[in-house]
């Protein structure tokens, strides 16, 4: 659009046209593995073996999922993954939503310790981290527990949590709450009718962040879940397709296990990411 | 000048008449000179899961890294003290160096090459038709979406050495050189299958941000210095880049802290066959030293080291965004 005004106008034609073959091209490169993956799960083995790979759905079946889901492993790794998740994002909103009121509406002394902390700690990677964390769980009986699993999750991602969840808050004037109190409302009338509605979009953002974080994670999990029966559904789909090498992998159902995990979070993250590139890069934009 | 400030949201003293610290307006003289308890108890149940999840273990790894873990402690004797010989026994391992090292270079090749693609094809999506750029957009969402364990282990099916698909492609271009071609059992093939995967995995977050901050670039500047006679090109180096800048340097920055972990991805394709020493990177090469050999004390030394090369990296980002918190 911008570029060559004054180009002869073939010319301009010309490059319009390399430059949109060229995004259809990136566009089909970035698509394509989450496109395989699918594919490959709705093929039958057969098919897949074959010397010719099918690029389109010509023999659909659905007969990975059943023989993945007969296994039982995915029922109990998913339960294990709903109990840590659901844990993890009450307490992490819980907890991220009262920080994230206090930094956004007092300022007192250790407040910008707390902040500069918060910041500092969410950039610690795992690996920097998870000995001590098993020898710590290991300790205290809490290996292959959902409880230890759920202290680790929520100290990993509350920091970002409270960072996200400061910004909504400052975003709702104090003053709404005053008027609301004017008008004869109690302080937790007013918070509750006036600021908590118009905080709803931040706390589910977050919530969402929260739920990604937990359901995806492995590397924590790999040191906290060591026994199989008490996996979560990332450490379940490195041991299905493990199981499967020793007998050749059957790629159709190692796709449709990773599609029974992936599809429930393409879903949630469409939902949520605008809001988390602006928070990532917010300092940056506005700088 | 941060967001808040221009939106004029004041900085809140609810409940309490103690103004903000520092603050011009503190001449009021307050009515109770007490301090708001009600932040500190707001504080209380974060602060406490940073302690129990994060601190504790921080501390504790500073203990282990002081401490010897042999076989005497695995049959249950109490780990000795020994000052910082883990330091030097592991830091004069030329092992642990090969290992930096390869940390530091793959870290750095795939931020790069990440930021310069991600640059591209947010360039890109400036420059192209809307119902292209939405495609873009969407595929981009989608490929950023997939978990990653699902992620890698797509990637180890495209590259399986007998039915992958690009085993086949390769092959129908005539190399036939990659019939059967085993990617993920040698280190540099290994490495290659790695980048990609982080790469595809990155690229998303990286262009959409980029792209976002280009199209904060007013086009009345864009529209000025085409009346003047810029070209194209000159538009991109002097207006364009100039202005997204920030942006830039903190997703590049991003970039190379988050690649510097990478333990997850090189762990999932070792499952299928790799040299482990050889394709060990600073995460990897923790998690062998703690859980394979025992070696905690080892271990807790190497992961401080770590720790402390990530603050240091982050520390201007941290900072920036330490400015926006006004």
């Amino acid at each position: 659009m911008s570029a060559v005004a004054r180009a002869p106008r073939a010319r301009r034609r010309a490059r319009g046209l390399l430059l949109g073959t060229l995004g259809v091209v990136a566009a089909l490169v970035w698509v394509f593995p989450v496109y395989w993956m699918v594919l490959s799960a709705f093929t039958p083995a057969a098919y897949l073996r074959a010397s010719t790979p099918e690029f389109l759905p010509l023999h659909a079946t659905t007969v990975n999922f059943s023989r993945v889901l007969e296994g039982g492993g995915f029922t109990s790794a998913l339960r294990m993954s709903l109990a840590v998740t659901g844990i993890t994002v009450v307490a992490v909103l819980a907890f991220a939503f009262l920080a994230a009121l206090a930094i956004s509406r007092w300022r007192f002394r250790g407040r910008r310790s707390f902040v500069l902390a918060v910041l500092l700690v969410q950039m610690l990677p795992a690996e920097g981290l998870f000995i001590a964390q098993y020898k710590m769980l290991s300790g205290v009986h809490l290996l292959d527990s959902v409880v230890g699993i759920s202290v680790l999750y929520v100290a990993a991602v509350v920091p970002f949590t409270v960072w996200m969840l400061r910004g909504f808050v400052a975003g709702v004037p104090a003053e709404l709450e005053e008027a609301a109190m004017v008008d004869g409302l109690s302080r937790t009338q007013a918070f509750l009718r006036i600021t908590f509605p118009l905080l709803a979009p931040g706390l589910v953002a977050s919530g969402v962040y929260a739920f990604l974080q937990a359901w995806n994670e492995f590397t924590v999990a790999l040191v906290a879940l060591p026994s199989q029966s008490s996996q979560t559904l990332p450490l379940w789909l490195r041991e299905f397709l493990s199981a499967s090498a020793n007998r050749g992998v059957d790629w159709g159902q190692v796709m449709a296990a990773s599609s029974l995990i992936a599809v429930p979070v393409i879903v949630f993250f469409l939902f949520v990411q605008g809001r988390m590139t602006s928070g990532l890069v917010s300092g940056a934009v506005k700088g | 000048m941060s967001n808040d400030a221009a939106l004029g949201v004041p900085a809140r003293t609810d409940g309490d008449p103690t103004p903000p610290a520092g603050g011009p307006a503190s001449a009021p003289a307050p009515r109770r000179r007490r301090r708001p308890v009600a932040p500190y108890l707001l504080l209380v149940p974060a602060v406490l899961a940073l302690l129990a999840g994060l601190a504790y273990p921080v501390g504790r790894q500073l203990v282990m890294s002081v401490q010897r873990y042999g076989l005497e402690q695995q049959f249950g004797q109490p780990p000795a003290f020994v000052g910082l010989d883990n330091f030097t026994r592991i830091f004069t391992d030329e092992r642990l160096w090969a290992v930096v090292l390869r940390s530091v270079v793959f870290c750095l090749v795939n931020a790069l090459l990440t930021v310069v693609i991600g640059l591209a094809l947010a360039l890109l999506m400036r420059a192209v038709h809307t119902a292209v750029r939405l495609t873009l957009q969407v595929c981009l969402l989608l490929a950023w979406a997939m978990p990653m364990v699902a992620g890698v282990t797509v990637f180890k099916w495209l590259f399986d050495y007998r039915t992958g698909v690009v085993n086949w492609l390769l092959v129908q271009v005539g190399l036939d050189g990659f019939r059967d071609f085993s990617w993920l059992s040698q280190p540099f093939t290994f490495f290659l299958v790695a980048t990609l995967v982080i790469v595809w995995m990155s690229v998303p977050f990286v262009a959409l941000s980029l792209y976002a901050g280009l199209t904060a670039v007013p086009e009345e500047v864009l529209e000025a210095a085409r009346i003047d006679g810029a070209t194209a090109r000159q538009q991109l180096w002097h207006i364009l880049l100039p202005m997204v800048r920030p942006v830039l340097s903190i997703v590049l920055l991003l970039q190379v802290i988050w690649d510097l972990r990478g333990f997850a991805q090189i762990r999932l394709l070792q499952d299928a066959g790799a040299p482990v020493s050889e394709t060990n990177l600073l995460g990897n090469f923790i998690y062998e030293l703690g859980m394979s050999r025992q070696d905690f004390g080892g271990a807790a030394a190497v992961s401080i080291f770590v720790l402390a090369l990530t603050v240091l990296l982050s520390w201007p980002y941290v900072r920036t965004l330490l400015k926006e918190d006004a």
